[in-house]
């Protein structure tokens, strides 16, 4: 299978196989009129196989949103056709609106305007807890 | 601003400094009679709490200080679907500092957010009740005269007792402290804790079912009550509560040196007749509650003495 080569745009590469539908549909990249292309199970030699999505546009990317959800992404920004900065990705400190707090005592659950808001509380076993209640919430994956 | 919420929010010094405060309060509480003088602390509970509500209303009138609020959230404007971010906002405009119970867990940061002043969690259902903790450190400072060196035992349900965790969190910061956890299988101390504190940290704890067997290690004794609904089923309820009700024959095989706590109500984990021995501290506990809700308030309205 032959992807061209992009101009200026973004590479997300290394991503978990199988999970770049989810993260197409959380930066919204259905919503951009450029080209995307969303290579699924592709060989490679460090993940055994891996999930890549290339983006025709430099677009801004909430890269909490992508390290909570696939930490060992890297980002590669193309500008004329070369590689202008990468970026590896770790978990993100805090993450808004991505998680939601499940405890049906939470403040969260009565007032719905509240941000959802969690803090990463030990970054080796992925955990995070709610900043209101202080509930677990489980890493996906 | 600086608000309280969590106990951690507080470090060992600003601890000790509210220690040397409230010793201060105690040794000449006419020094610190008229110090808020024109200041209001509004007490916010949107559930009732009498015990918290009026240790905080009598630490604000001991000092001089005016007090306006709402003991249950029927008589305020939650009652009409107030957000708790506007009635801290609203309330801000007329107190210099809030104290809220809210059966929500969070709401208390969710009000420090907008009110414009000092903000107090005085319980946020069975997530953080700081001050409490603050009442148990005073206590314990003020019976053994330092917080290392000592085996705490925690004894009751160390599953959902929130004071329990506060009082392992605050209390691990410190040297050589040891735990011993006695409760019922069904009412251990969550698996958290002890990964996320006492392992993480280092501190040594041993586990029993038995208060019998662990009592005579004891520096302190901090009971907590086991209640009915929290069993699986009756049969284990009936055969496991007397076990954990402190007796004077249980005593007798404790230190003379022994603080018995809790941090109240009790209903009947402790014996009225342990009441009157020596060791017994719960009452202090609520008395040092005053003292250092009144080290706290000094400290978030900052006034100088």
């Amino acid at each position: 299978m032959i992807i061209g080569q992009i101009k200026d745009g973004i590479v997300l590469d290394h991503i978990t196989a199988g999970k770049s539908l989810e993260i197409y549909e959380v930066l919204g990249l259905d919503k951009l009129d450029c080209t995307i292309a969303t290579i699924q199970y592709a060989e490679s030699k460090k993940m055994g196989r891996k999930d890549i999505i290339k983006i025709g546009q430099v677009i801004d990317i909430n890269f909490d949103v992508l390290g909570y959800l696939d930490p060992g992404i890297t980002v590669n920004i193309i500008r004329d056709g070369k590689l202008a900065k990468r970026e590896r990705l770790t978990l993100p400190e805090r993450v808004t609106d991505i998680i939601k707090c499940k405890n049906p005592r939470c403040i969260t659950s009565v007032e719905q305007e509240l941000r959802q808001e969690f803090r990463l509380a030990d970054r080796e076993r992925k955990i995070y807890r709610c900043i209101y209640c202080d509930s677990e919430a489980k890493k996906q994956s | 601003m600086r608000h309280l919420i969590d106990i951690q929010q507080l470090s060992q010094e600003d601890i000790q400094q509210l220690i040397e405060t409230a010793m201060d309060i105690i040794e000449d509480p006419v020094k610190y009679s008229e110090v808020c003088r024109h200041k209001k602390l509004a007490t916010l509970f949107f559930e009732p709490s009498t015990r918290t509500r009026l240790s905080f209303e009598a630490a604000m009138y001991e000092l001089g200080g005016d007090v306006l609020g709402f003991s249950e959230s029927n008589s305020s404007s939650a009652a009409k679907g107030e957000s708790v971010s506007d009635t801290a906002r609203t309330v801000g405009c007329y107190a210099d500092i809030i104290a809220m119970r809210h059966p929500k867990e969070g709401a208390p940061l969710v009000a420090s957010r907008t009110a414009g002043v000092p903000v107090i969690n005085a319980g946020d259902g069975g997530h953080n009740h700081p001050t409490q903790t603050l009442a148990d450190l005073l206590t314990i400072y003020r019976e053994k005269g330092s917080f290392n060196n000592l085996t705490i035992g925690c004894c009751g349900d160390l599953k959902f007792g929130r004071t329990v965790h506060s009082l392992i969190s605050a209390m691990s910061r410190y040297d050589n402290v040891k735990f011993v956890l006695i409760s019922p299988e069904e009412l251990k101390v969550p698996k958290y804790i002890k990964t996320d504190v006492l392992e993480a940290k280092g501190i040594p704890y041993i586990e029993s079912v038995s208060l019998e067997e662990n009592i005579g290690k004891l520096d302190i004794l901090y009971m907590t009550r086991v209640q009915r609904e929290r069993f699986f089923n009756e049969a284990d309820y009936l055969r496991l509560k007397d076990s954990y009700v402190l007796t004077p024959e249980k005593l007798k095989a404790a230190r003379e040196d022994l603080s018995v706590m809790h941090p109240l109500p009790r209903v009947n984990e402790i014996s009225v007749a342990v009441d009157d021995d020596p060791r017994a501290c719960y009452f202090k506990q609520v008395l040092n509650g005053k003292y250092m809700r009144m080290a706290l308030i000094l400290k978030l309205l900052e006034v100088t003495v």
